[in-house]
């Protein structure tokens, strides 16, 4: 530094908004991990001034991508969150709406928010939310190596395109903000470069205005910046900034796109979420919880992991259903998780049911202390799963010799029979249903009956319920005369 | 005289550490009063040095450096007096008023 530097005071010097150092791992704790002359180092500078600027530091959330700038963490001293592939504006949306008197800024790259995350920047922007949204545009994935992304250039060579992109095979580059700017809600989306220094600087002044809208309140701002990627690019930093503005602009025009900053009145935030004990009222919960109180020494050890399978009509969810609900009314933690999937269109369906005494650590039960078998497959697609010393209630006459185990307890019998019997095969559930709780003895029959009077509506079928419960109740305790 | 004004106008400086030497500050310095280093820094790169003259604390490199401390801008304070005593060698009528002009 020359000696007569007190005749001089700073101009420009590193924002506040910056961490003093970076506390990534290894030394390069005073410089960022973007290649020399990466657009994204010259991006975070003019984010960062526009926050000093506006006095906003202590308010202000970015949402970090994933992408090159995934750490952009370690560089702003303000609140950070990490969003998931392609979800920093949907992340961007709960910070703000949860915090409405914060500065959210959601910063992407092409690749997270054109290809994987095109449905979020998409829905963020048809919601005027209001957030800002910086969108670094450098037309190619760079993180992993240069992949072409939908804003590759025609022509573009990429790994995935070497012999350059063609309309035919890839499609046409996906302009982003022209497509935006057809929607009703955004109040202000602008292109800019970094090709020069005039670009340089009307990209300060876009990046500050739309941090600005945010701050008045106006709603959705986004901000494109074409931006050099030396390193995919194959250039030099110079060469990079050149192509920036001789090639990319040709495809992805410089300019405000929209503007209705004038006639946007202030963001009307959305209606916030009712309070939690008006939950049961709008849901139509009744008032009077019919919860039963726990009786005497219902308060052992409770921790059934019951898997439930069967067809789909057999009614395996409603089974897992008015189990939890059971359990919910006696007291205990329960979860109920049903498996949806492909295989509910035909074919076996199944649900998980935790109830425990102790906080629910998943609602997965992957290895269950009682199986609900109510057809062969299901048998035999769970048969191995089940606990050693748990149990197997199977609707058949007698397990399949090839599914026998000999260190879990077993009660085969063709259930729907005695369902049929009472006067409907559909009640097979309640009868399977009903020797679960005789066997595990956890949950009294007056919290059953509440839940299943909560679940099932009609008089006939509750009565027809209640009477395979009972049944089935009776069935277990008949086999244990038996032995 | 010129040349002098020039000089106390701006001033810049270049922190070695986090310079990598990318070249768009030399490229984006209207007066070109920016080139690189012979030797590398602790990085391998070969860094921005100032000139030491003829800087007009326009602050358009440091508005183009991707590193957000490699750059400080200084700009001259001709309003003082003193100031311009000392870095003008004395011509402070003249210093004074080429900054009145300002
Ligand atoms: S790969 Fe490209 S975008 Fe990523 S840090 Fe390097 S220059 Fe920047
Ligand atoms: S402040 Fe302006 S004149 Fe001074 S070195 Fe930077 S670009 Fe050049
Ligand atoms: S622009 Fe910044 S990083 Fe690049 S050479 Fe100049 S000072 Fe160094």
């Amino acid at each position: 530094m020359r000696e007569d530097v007190a005749d001089f005071t700073i101009a420009h010097e590193k924002a506040q908004s910056f961490y003093a150092s970076y506390e990534r791992k290894g030394e390069l704790q005073h410089q960022t991990h973007y290649c020399p002359g990466c657009g994204h180092g010259v991006i975070h500078k003019m984010l960062a001034r526009a926050i000093d600027e506006m006095g906003i530091q202590d308010r202000t959330i970015l949402i970090s991508p994933v992408g090159c700038s995934v750490f952009a963490y370690y560089y702003f001293d303000v609140g950070n969150i990490q969003a998931a592939h392609g979800r920093a504006p949907a992340v961007a949306t709960a910070a703000k709406r949860s915090r409405p008197h914060s500065v959210v800024i959601s910063y992407q790259g092409d690749g997270d928010l054109s290809a994987i995350g095109s449905g979020e920047i998409l829905h963020a922007a048809n919601r005027g939310e209001n957030i800002t949204v910086i969108f670094v545009n450098n037309a190619i994935y760079s993180m992993t190596g240069g992949q072409a992304a939908p804003t590759t250039l025609i022509g573009q060579k990429s790994t995935t395109t070497p012999c350059g992109r063609s309309a035919a095979n890839e499609g046409y580059p996906l302009r982003v903000s022209e497509m935006l700017a057809t929607l009703e809600a955004p109040v202000y989306i602008e292109r800019v470069g970094l090709g020069d220094n005039k670009q340089i600087a009307q990209a300060a002044r876009a990046i500050k205005r739309g941090v600005e809208n945010q701050v008045k309140g106006l709603g959705f701002s986004l901000i494109e910046v074409l931006s050099p990627c030396p390193t995919i690019w194959k250039m030099s930093a110079v060469d990079a900034q050149r192509w920036v503005r001789d090639v990319m602009e040709k495809t992805y025009p410089l300019g405000v796109l929209c503007d209705r900053t004038k006639e946007a009145r202030v963001h009307a935030m959305p209606a916030a979420a009712p309070p939690l004990e008006e939950l049961p009222r709008l849901l139509d919960i009744p008032e009077d919880d019919p919860a039963v109180d726990v009786p005497e020494g219902a308060a052992k050890a409770v921790d059934l992991q019951v898997r439930v399978a069967g067809f789909g009509g057999q009614g395996v969810l409603l089974l897992g259903e008015v189990l939890a609900e059971a359990g919910l009314d006696a007291g205990l933690e329960v979860s109920w998780l049903p498996s949806y999937g492909p295989e509910m269109r035909s074919g076996t369906s199944n649900c998980h049911v935790r109830i425990s005494n102790e906080t629910i650590d998943s609602p997965m039960v992957s290895s269950p202390n009682m199986l609900i078998a109510m057809n062969e497959p299901s048998l035999r697609k769970f048969v191995a799963t089940v606990r050693p010393g748990g149990w197997i209630l199977y609707n058949g006459d007698a397990i399949p010799a090839d599914c026998v185990r000999s260190d879990v307890h077993e009660l085969s019998i063709p259930f729907t029979h005695v369902a049929d019997e009472i006067g409907d095969a559909r009640i097979t559930n309640m009868v399977m249903l009903g020797a679960l709780l005789e066997i595990t003895g956890a949950l009294p029959q007056a919290s059953v009956d509440s839940a299943l009077k909560r679940l099932v509506k009609s008089a006939r079928w509750y009565e027809l319920d209640e009477r395979a419960l009972e049944r089935g109740r009776e069935i277990y305790c008949g086999s244990l005369a038996v032995i | 005289m010129n040349a002098q004004e020039k000089l106390d106008r701006g001033l810049l400086r270049v922190d070695e550490a986090e310079c990598k030497g990318c070249g768009l500050c030399i490229e984006a310095c209207p007066p070109k009063v920016i080139g690189l280093s012979e030797g590398l820094n602790h990085y391998g790169y070969r860094t921005a040095v100032y000139a030491g003259r003829g800087c007009t604390g326009c602050g358009i490199c440091f508005l183009a450096c991707p590193e957000p401390g490699a750059l400080t801008v200084y700009r001259a304070v001709l309003k003082r007096p003193v100031a311009v005593d000392r870095t003008l060698g004395g011509q402070s009528a003249g210093g004074g008023m080429a900054c009145a002009s300002n």
